[in-house]
């Protein structure tokens, strides 16, 4: 259906153009002026200036494995964040533990721990599913690199964002 | 003006004209008039008559030759790339012309007053565009204002033809 | 041959020629930066300090981009198109005066009887490059870009031809440095009145000129493709207009011919208008009075007039350079049919009024 847009009546300063043309360039020097004057807010300077200080605990950055107090990996590669992860960013290889190992009865480790950090989707799935506490999402953003292996993260890197975790529930420990 | 520049920009408009008719692009055709004009432009300058010189350029290759170009680029002629070329009728042409070059060189020759070597130019201090006003405006001003009737007319009748064509 | 001539000429061209392109270099940043802060940004301030080298970054990015060339386009022509974007724009440059004296040389290329219609004639050759690119380009959206584009100019020509008629009524001149040196006698084109300040004629005089003044600025910005006038390049209807199809050096050429031709008709304005190179400096020597300085004076002084009027004329031209940002930056772009209506029925009117105002005014009443 035509709908005829009803034009408003211009009076005769509107047609001249001239003041509306004032009054705009007004706008724009009014602003020129402001950001001289420093009166404007402007965008935060990202590398030197950062968000991280208010960053919500629940923010969810990098994937991670942690380290215990007792400094264990807490991975045990059960492997169910490689289940779940939607973009089938983990690729857990597992190893079997020497007899020798003080975490011996654990029987499993991951031998490689790969997170392909193009894939990920930081949907925090991994975390969850986890029954060890091994995996948390930290407050990495700023992942970049300058070729695609350099964004696959292995397990020293991994652990490296991880660090050591603490007040986790400890349920490999010799006692039990 | 050095005779090495004389003799260049003269090669010059001689060559572009040439190009003018040679080239089969229309568009080459018209840029080759543009440099021609421009090379014509610069004979105007050697002889101190830098008002001609300039509104040579201002006026054809500056707005007659964009005018054209224009219009070229829009009917977008193919054809003429696409002719072949009459053996005949250009060997017919190009004999004409000579005839005419040799005609023109011979009357040239014969006339008495081209034999000998023209006086220097006096040199040209004075406001050539105050001269042409003047004599524009004074001398000839009867003819000028019938001119600018004239074009005035035409402007006229170019408006009343285009809205005809419009309804 | 006139060594001393032909020296001093190419060292003045050299020299206007670094500074000219050392200001179109820094009229792209300051392009960046003032419509970011009009913007409410902070623009380009990475590249050394407050961004200053950033122009060198975009002129290496420039240089180190692939040359790419369509296969579907007109070679020659193609290559051809960039250099009669940028050559017209800077031969203009020739006549303009851009300083009073230097060592007893007077600061101008060439000064030529008919100054002023050789800067037409010379900018009128520069929309050979867009109809040029645009056609080909072999391509749709650049071959409308060029054909806006000739059409604009030609009509803007007018406006702009007879806007500077009112100029030559009153000074009675077409030779540049002659028409400064009017300005410099009897007040600037802009403000006539100035040293003469009870003659009613004079007052009545800078009506029609401020007038001239705005019509030519105007007609100015549709000669260079300037934002309310930047038909020919319109990104949101055909895609980047008659540069599409360039890229790398070649679209450089077309978007730094942009800016010398800002430049150049900035230096046409202040030249014409804005008394070129002169600025009044009050005296208090023997009384209050407006002092001329000039490159006349002996020795030292006269070297530092002379760059001081140099230094005075650039001023000038990066004001104006300021006001054709602010403008780009404040203004939405006019639709074709408005564009050319304003051009013909609305500034050549104006302007052909304007010029028997002004031959009533200097007949009758300012003598």
């Amino acid at each position: 259906m035509a709908v005829t847009v009803r034009r408003p009546k211009l009076n005769w300063s509107e047609r001249l153009y001239l003041p509306a043309i004032a009054g705009g360039m007004a706008i724009t020097m009014r602003h020129f002026k402001n950001m001289l004057l420093g009166r404007t807010k402007v965008t935060m300077q990202y590398p030197e200036e950062r968000w991280d200080a208010h960053m919500p605990e629940y923010y969810r950055g990098a994937p991670a494995l942690v380290k215990d107090a007792s400094g264990r990996e807490r991975c045990v590669a059960c492997q169910l964040c490689e289940f779940i992860c939607p973009p089938r960013a983990i690729r857990i290889t597992a190893g079997e533990l020497p007899s020798t190992d003080r975490f011996a009865k654990v029987e499993k480790y991951p031998y490689e721990f790969d997170i392909d950090m193009l894939r990920c989707i930081y949907c925090g799935m991994c975390e969850e599913v986890c029954p060890e506490q091994a995996i948390f999402l930290r407050k990495d953003y700023a992942i970049t690199g300058f070729t695609r292996k350099e964004m696959v993260h292995d397990k020293e890197k991994l652990l490296e964002i991880g660090g050591v975790m603490h007040g986790l529930v400890l349920k490999w420990n010799e006692k039990k | 003006m050095p005779p090495f520049l004389f003799w260049f920009f003269a090669l010059m408009t001689l060559g572009f004209g040439a190009g003018v008719i040679i080239n089969r692009s229309p568009i080459g055709s018209a840029l080759s008039l543009v440099l021609s004009f421009i090379g014509l432009s610069t004979l105007f300058l050697s002889l101190n008559a830098y008002f001609i010189s300039v509104i040579q350029v201002l006026v054809y290759a500056g707005a007659v030759m964009v005018l054209f170009l224009f219009i070229i680029m829009l009917l977008d002629l193919r054809a003429e790339e696409r002719r072949k070329i009459n053996v005949v009728a250009f060997a017919g042409g190009a004999a004409v012309a000579l005839a005419l070059f040799v005609q023109v060189y011979r009357i040239i020759g014969a006339l008495g007053a081209a034999r000998q070597a023209f006086p220097p130019l006096r040199s040209g201090n004075t406001d050539d565009v105050r001269r042409v006003g003047l004599l524009l405006f004074a001398n000839y001003n009867l003819p000028f204002q019938i001119v600018g009737v004239l074009v005035l007319v035409a402007t006229i009748g170019v408006i009343v033809l285009s809205k005809r064509e419009l309804r | 041959m006139d060594y001393f001539l032909i020296g001093t000429s190419l060292a003045k061209i050299a020299g206007l020629l670094a500074v000219v392109l050392g200001i179109m270099n820094y009229s792209v940043y300051a392009e960046r930066r003032i419509s970011a802060l009009i913007q409410d940004r902070l623009g380009p301030n990475r590249v050394g300090p407050a961004g200053l080298l950033q122009p060198i970054a975009d002129a290496f990015k420039f240089l180190l981009k692939e040359d790419f060339t369509p296969g579907h386009v007109n070679k020659f022509y193609y290559w051809l198109a960039p250099c009669l974007a940028m050559i017209p724009a800077i031969a203009t440059l020739a006549v303009v005066p851009f300083g009073s004296t230097l060592f007893g040389v007077p600061m101008v290329i060439a000064d030529i009887n008919v100054g002023v219609l050789y800067v037409f004639a010379i900018a009128s050759l520069g929309v050979y490059g867009i109809v040029l690119a645009g056609w080909s380009s072999n391509s749709k959206y650049p071959f409308l870009g060029g054909i806006r584009s000739s059409s604009q100019m030609i009509s803007y020509e007018l406006s702009l031809g007879l806007a500077v008629i009112p100029i030559f009524l009153v000074a009675g001149q077409l030779r540049l440095t002659s028409i400064v040196r009017f300005q410099i006698e009897h007040g600037w084109m802009i403000a006539p009145f100035i040293g003469d300040w009870t003659n009613i004629g004079k007052w009545l005089l800078a009506v029609p000129m401020l007038v001239s003044f705005l019509v030519f600025t105007i007609a100015i910005f549709a000669e260079t493709n300037r934002l309310p006038f930047d038909l020919p390049e319109a990104e949101t209807e055909l895609v980047g207009g008659y540069h599409t199809e360039y890229g790398s050096m070649k679209f450089g050429l077309f978007f730094l011919g942009e800016y010398i031709a800002m430049i150049t008709g900035s230096a046409i304005i202040v030249t014409l208008f804005l008394g070129g190179w002169h600025l009044p400096l009050p005296s208090w020597h023997g009384g209050f009075h407006w002092a001329v300085v000039n490159g006349s004076a002996p020795g030292w002084r006269g070297i530092i007039g002379g760059i001081f009027n140099i230094a005075c004329f650039f001023a000038k031209v990066a004001a104006l350079l300021f006001i054709f940002i602010w403008v780009r930056w404040s203004l939405p772009r006019f639709r074709y049919d408005q564009l050319m209506r304003l051009g013909w029925v609305f500034f050549f009117e104006i302007a052909l009024v304007n010029i028997f105002v002004v031959a009533v005014i200097v007949a009758y009443i300012s003598k």
